[in-house]
């Protein structure tokens, strides 16, 4: 029973951390759709500067990826105001392309020294604290609300909705680069091609079930980690095949989806801000 | 005098082909309100916009007490001391009045909610707000959404305060009550800018008046020198006759409205009833937010309601295609619910009867588009061809878009909400023209609108909605302005 | 620096942008490339290398066939504003639907037709599912169909590994061999299954003629442009929705269909089924900017992209994930270049 719930504290952390970040984008109005790719891409460069350096080093790399990520999304849907969706889509693609690509000559490696996941998992719940309280007690957290409910009242009060914009994403894209970096260098200490399996699809929709509340999110990721969990634990043990027991995570978020589809996002989420419109 | 405390020196400004101002001048000192006058599209919101930093002006400078600035944000704008109370207010409606605000406050990186409460109580002594800072935006009426907008504008300690047809969601009273705060922040020496195409308002409130027209300025007046006349004609270019009456309603009863309720957020709209004639304009007004459009969206098939309703003695069906086929047309709030930007002129046009241009399952466009050209011609839509896509039109062709498809198979009866907002004098003659021709043919108008003048000068009976209870209708004979605005605020015929 | 809105761009700014892009796509792979440890130059022309031999113009037009399929599915929901990212999962449920014709059905002259049916229900299927979720619950379509391709995924493999998998195979996780009545001629002895071809010719044709000339596509392009007109004008938005998500993923299904019947002759793994056909096809369908007919252009356009990958992973034995590269670094260049076309930028601060 213990184990069950600090495993699900475990594999939820990735979920909670990139689920955090989306989070973050989205509370600004911008669908950060590439999480899965900028993910894998993050995991691929904190393990293999973790590799060649240092553990903590590959950290930095990780979020550094993960603020890049974010930046190149802001250069498409933030200053182009070009179609959010589909430029997430094509991160997405990238992400997951590239570090599959340059991913290969460290496929297999073992990694010496992992990070420790208890500290990771904390910081993690940290973070999502640190988070709430950016939202509500501070003037950038007041700024990035207000930017994503009405970007043109936030633009006529003098806000800089495209700076907001950015610096969003830029945090929550390193929040992402963390969950990517947490899977290569702790929970699962190597590099594989599309080791991120579906987690970042999976983070962007626990936003939509925590109605963009950074508490919330801790709740449903843990949730979704403990179904992980389950799946790994059962497998073999009932006569269920495993690849139903796989489904399980995506089948939760199509649940999910139907049950909180109405839920009031902010208002301005994935709309370009054109200024005079 | 001294120098101007703002002033504009040649400034033009385009949107692809389209000139929206060229070569303005003008300037306003300290102290002085200056009125901008001209009707819609007439380029004074293009001005204002520049002046805020929304956009960028093709040619043309901006001196700012004698020195020429660079207006690249609205931030820059605050900076240099302008402030801006847009037309609608953009407040954040999830966010308390307090947040909203504080966005006009130079803040600091961390806060306390406490903290910030008290610093706004302590600055708001002198200028009352009324309603509490923690509620909800979207909680506030028009009236007070923009007391906030204005009292926020204020916080930044303005030089230049630019007021972008402020009445336009005020009942009489809130304007009443607007115009004396105005003054008060005159004495207090600041620059006004006060943009309207009322004149009564214009006239009451301003030192000096400029009338654009066209993007152009055709004209500055003293108020002293000012009157009705002379303002009209340098706004249109000619002189505007009322529009014509229409006659009397028949005896036919067409809708039948019995204690109608729709439920809606915040209180629903209930227990309304009335009955409408063939050939009659009931005029319904009302404080933005009052029921109006759930009434309306009711009535045209789009909003479940409760209550007995009757058209032409038979209950109203819901649903707004077959609604359409019984002779139900409907003028929709916001234009751009009425129309595919898209699409084609003739395409919107079909949009109610497309399916009836098929031949072996295929559309026909070439008959499709014939007949687009008979309605553009007899309702004088400017288009280049019936095959324009329709995004490319003004709005006051957009407007007249919707009236020929909606009016062109003789409906019995039009629910029209705004039907002349935002378009200029000439398109709003024609709008009004177009509805009389239908009632003086035995259809039946409910007309829903912002503009007690538009209300008075085309109904029959007139009523106003006050959270969502109806009050009169009365005749119009026995309606005014003050009688209309009393029932809009305080419920009582 | 600011942009602003430009209504009339001209047509040499429009060139400018697209030009500009497409160079900055192309430089980023080269430095992709590098980072790989080949040379940029001689990468490029392994990609491009499909076009200079005919088996080479054969492996293009063989890919082009399932993209053909999808895009004209695609692009027609996307001009209804219904973003079906899961073709890859309708594919996949529709060689399901293929190979449970072709194993389980008495096999004869109406194998073919059974198995183009039987999948092309599935992917309806699996499209219209997303569909109803997003209809009936305002779920947004781009995320469960997304989790429906995982859910696809895993179903196939549960098929080949275990109820389905082979008598005669033995370490390998595939179905038995398809009896040649649902093998699909090809031309020649290239892996060109023309009459998928020529099915997804018709598609594109028939969905290019019902959105621009029938009374339905006309309801279907007001739904996506302006949704609330749609429900102004009272039409059956959510009938639409599922009609739209039901054909896209139809044509889908069929691709799946004529890679099983035309290519591999029995059920496989996804991954050897589906080349990443799902997203490369979203591409096609972006391209062809929401008119099927385009979309016998782009096809063929990506399916380059696809057999030029299979180059590269030949030449360089690069990972097949090259091909999400140079589409994702395409798609971006394509919304950036479209974006900064429709504005003007003002430098003057």
């Amino acid at each position: 029973m213990e184990e069950a719930l600090l495993r699900a504290v475990l594999f939820g952390t990735p979920i909670l951390l990139a689920s955090l970040g989306a989070l973050l984008a989205e509370r600004s109005g911008v669908v950060h759709l590439g999480v899965e790719g900028v993910m894998a891409l993050s995991a691929l460069a904190a393990f293999a500067l973790a590799l060649e350096t240092s553990p903590l080093l590959g950290l930095l790399a990780g979020m550094g990826v993960g603020v890049l990520g974010g930046v190149a999304l802001g250069v498409f849907a933030v200053t182009l105001r070009a179609n959010q969706f589909v430029a997430g889509l094509s991160l997405a693609a990238l992400g997951l392309g590239a570090s599959g690509l340059l991913g290969k000559r460290y496929e297999g490696l073992p990694l010496a020294n992992p990070l420790p996941e208890g500290g990771l998992a904390l910081l993690a719940l940290g973070l999502a604290l640190l988070l709430h309280l950016l939202l509500y007690r501070t003037r950038f957290g007041l700024y990035l609300r207000s930017v994503g409910e009405n970007p043109k009242a936030a633009d006529l009060f003098g806000v800089n909705v495209e700076g907001v914009r950015y610096g969003a994403l830029a945090l929550g894209g390193g929040l992402i680069g963390l969950a990517g970096a947490y899977l290569s260098l702790a929970y699962r200490p190597s590099w594989t091609d599309g080791m991120t399996g579906g987690l970042g699809w999976v983070a962007i929709a626990l936003v939509i079930l925590a109605a963009w509340e950074p508490l919330r999110a801790v709740f449903g990721a843990y949730l979704f980690g403990l179904l992980f969990f389950l799946q790994f634990r059962l497998q073999g043990s009932v006569p269920i095949p495993s690849e139903a027991f796989a489904t399980m995570p995506y089948l939760l978020v199509i649940l999910v989806l139907a049950l909180s589809g109405r839920t009031r996002a902010p208002k301005a989420l994935g709309v370009p801000f054109e200024r005079g419109r | 005098m001294g120098l101007p405390m703002l002033r504009l020196e040649n400034i033009t400004k385009r949107f692809g082909p389209v000139v929206a101002n060229r070569g303005v001048s003008l300037e306003v000192q300290r102290g002085e309100v200056l009125a901008l006058l001209g009707e819609n599209g007439a380029g004074k919101t293009t001005l204002v916009s520049l002046l805020y930093g929304l956009y960028a002006p093709d040619e043309g400078r901006i001196l700012l007490e004698g020195q020429e600035v660079v207006i690249s944000s609205p931030r820059v704008a605050q900076r240099l001391g302008i402030a801006l109370v847009p037309q609608h207010p953009e407040l954040i409606e999830a966010h308390s009045v307090a947040e909203n605000l504080a966005l006009g406050l130079e803040l600091p990186p961390f806060f306390s909610r406490r903290a910030l409460l008290q610093r706004l109580q302590a600055l708001l002594q002198d200028h009352p707000l009324g309603v509490d800072l923690k509620a909800p935006v979207h909680r506030l009426s028009a009236g007070e959404k923009q007391r906030v907008e204005l009292l926020r504008a204020l916080l930044s300690r303005p030089k230049v305060l630019i007021l972008d047809e402020p009445t336009s969601v005020l009942t009489p009273k809130e304007a009443e009550d607007l115009f004396r705060e105005v003054r008060r922040l005159k004495e207090r020496g600041l620059a006004i800018f006060f943009i309207s195409h009322k004149l009564d308002e214009v006239l009451g409130l301003a030192d000096r008046i400029v009338v654009l027209r066209a993007g152009e300025k055709v004209g500055e007046v003293r108020r002293e020198e000012a009157d009705k006349d002379l303002l009209v004609r340098l706004m249109v270019g000619r002189g505007v006759a009322p529009p014509p009456k229409a006659p009397p309603p028949r005896e036919e009863v067409v809708l039948e409205v019995e204690d109608l309720l729709v439920p809606r957020h915040g209180f629903p709209l209930q227990g309304v009833s009335f009955a409408l004639r063939a050939g009659e304009v009931l005029g319904i007004a009302g404080v933005a937010g009052s029921g109006q459009k759930e009434l309306l969206e009711a009535l045209a098939g789009l909003r479940p309601y409760r209550g007995r309703v009757r058209f032409l003695g038979s209950p109203l069906p819901q649903d707004p295609a077959r609604l359409f086929a019984l002779g139900v047309a409907h003028i929709p709030e916001e234009r751009s619910t009425g129309v595919v930007g898209g699409m084609s002129v003739a395409e919107n046009l079909a949009l109610r009867t497309y399916p009836r241009y098929a031949r072996g399952g295929l559309l026909d466009y070439g008959r499709m588009e014939r007949e687009a050209e008979d309605l553009m011609r007899r309702h004088r839509i400017q288009a280049p061809s019936p095959r324009t896509p329709l995004r490319t039109l003004s709005g006051g062709n957009v407007q007249k878009v919707i009236l020929a498809r909606e009016l062109k198979e003789g409906p019995r009866l039009v629910l029209a909400m705004h039907p002349t907002y935002g378009v200029d004098v000439g398109a709003a003659e024609e709008v009004h023209g177009r509805l009389l021709d239908l009632v003086r043919e035995g259809g039946a108008v409910l007309l829903v609108s912002e503009d007690l003048d538009e209300i008075l000068a085309l109904s029959h009976r007139v009523a106003a909605l006050h959270r969502g209870r109806l009050v009169g209708p009365i005749p119009r004979e026995e309606a005014s302005r003050e009688r209309l605005g009393r029932m809009m605020t305080e419920g009582r015929a | 620096m600011r942009l602003e809105l430009d209504p009339a761009p001209s047509l040499g700014k429009v060139a400018l942008a697209y030009a500009a892009f497409l160079l900055l796509a192309l430089f980023l792979l080269a430095l992709l490339f590098l980072a790989y440890g080949v040379s940029p130059w001689r990468a490029f022309a392994v990609f491009l290398s499909p076009l200079t031999d005919p088996l080479g113009l054969s492996e293009v037009a063989r890919r082009a066939i399932p993209l053909l399929l999808i895009g004209a599915g695609l692009a027609f929901a996307f001009r209804v504003g219904f973003f079906n990212i899961g073709a890859e999962g309708q594919l996949l449920l529709g060689a399901v639907g293929g190979a449970y014709a072709a194993l389980f059905l008495p096999p004869g002259p109406w194998t073919l037709f059974l198995m183009f049916l039987l999948g092309g229900l599935l992917g309806a299927l699996w499209g219209g599912v997303a569909a109803w979720l997003k209809v009936r619950f305002g779920a947004s379509e781009i995320l469960t169909t997304l989790m429906q391709n995982y859910l696809a995924y895993y179903l196939v493999v549960y098929l080949v590994a275990g109820p389905w998998k082979g008598q005669l195979v033995f370490g390998f996780l595939y179905t038995d061999r398809f009896p040649p009545w649902a093998h699909l001629p090809r031309l020649g002895d290239t892996l060109v299954h023309w009459p998928t071809l020529l099915l997804g010719v018709g598609a594109a044709l028939a969905l290019q003629v019902l959105l621009f000339r029938t009374p339905l596509g006309f309801a279907l392009r007001v739904l996506g442009e302006n949704p609330a007109a749609a429900r102004y004008l009272g039409l059956p938005v959510g009938r639409l929705l599922l009609w739209v998500g039901g054909v896209s993923g139809a044509l889908a299904g069929l691709a799946g269909v004529g890679e099983v019947a035309g290519i591999h002759h029995r059920l496989l793994e996804p991954a050897q089924i589906s080349l990443g056909y799902g997203f490369t096809a979203i591409l096609a369908a972006w391209l062809a900017r929401g008119r099927p007919l385009w979309v016998l252009l782009t096809a063929f356009l990506l399916g380059l992209v696809l057999a030029g990958g299979d180059a590269l992973k030949l030449a360089f034995s690069m990972p097949f994930r090259v091909v999400d590269v140079v589409s994702g670094l395409f798609l971006l260049a394509l919304i950036g270049a479209e974006a900064l076309s429709r504005h003007r930028v003002i430098w003057r601060r």
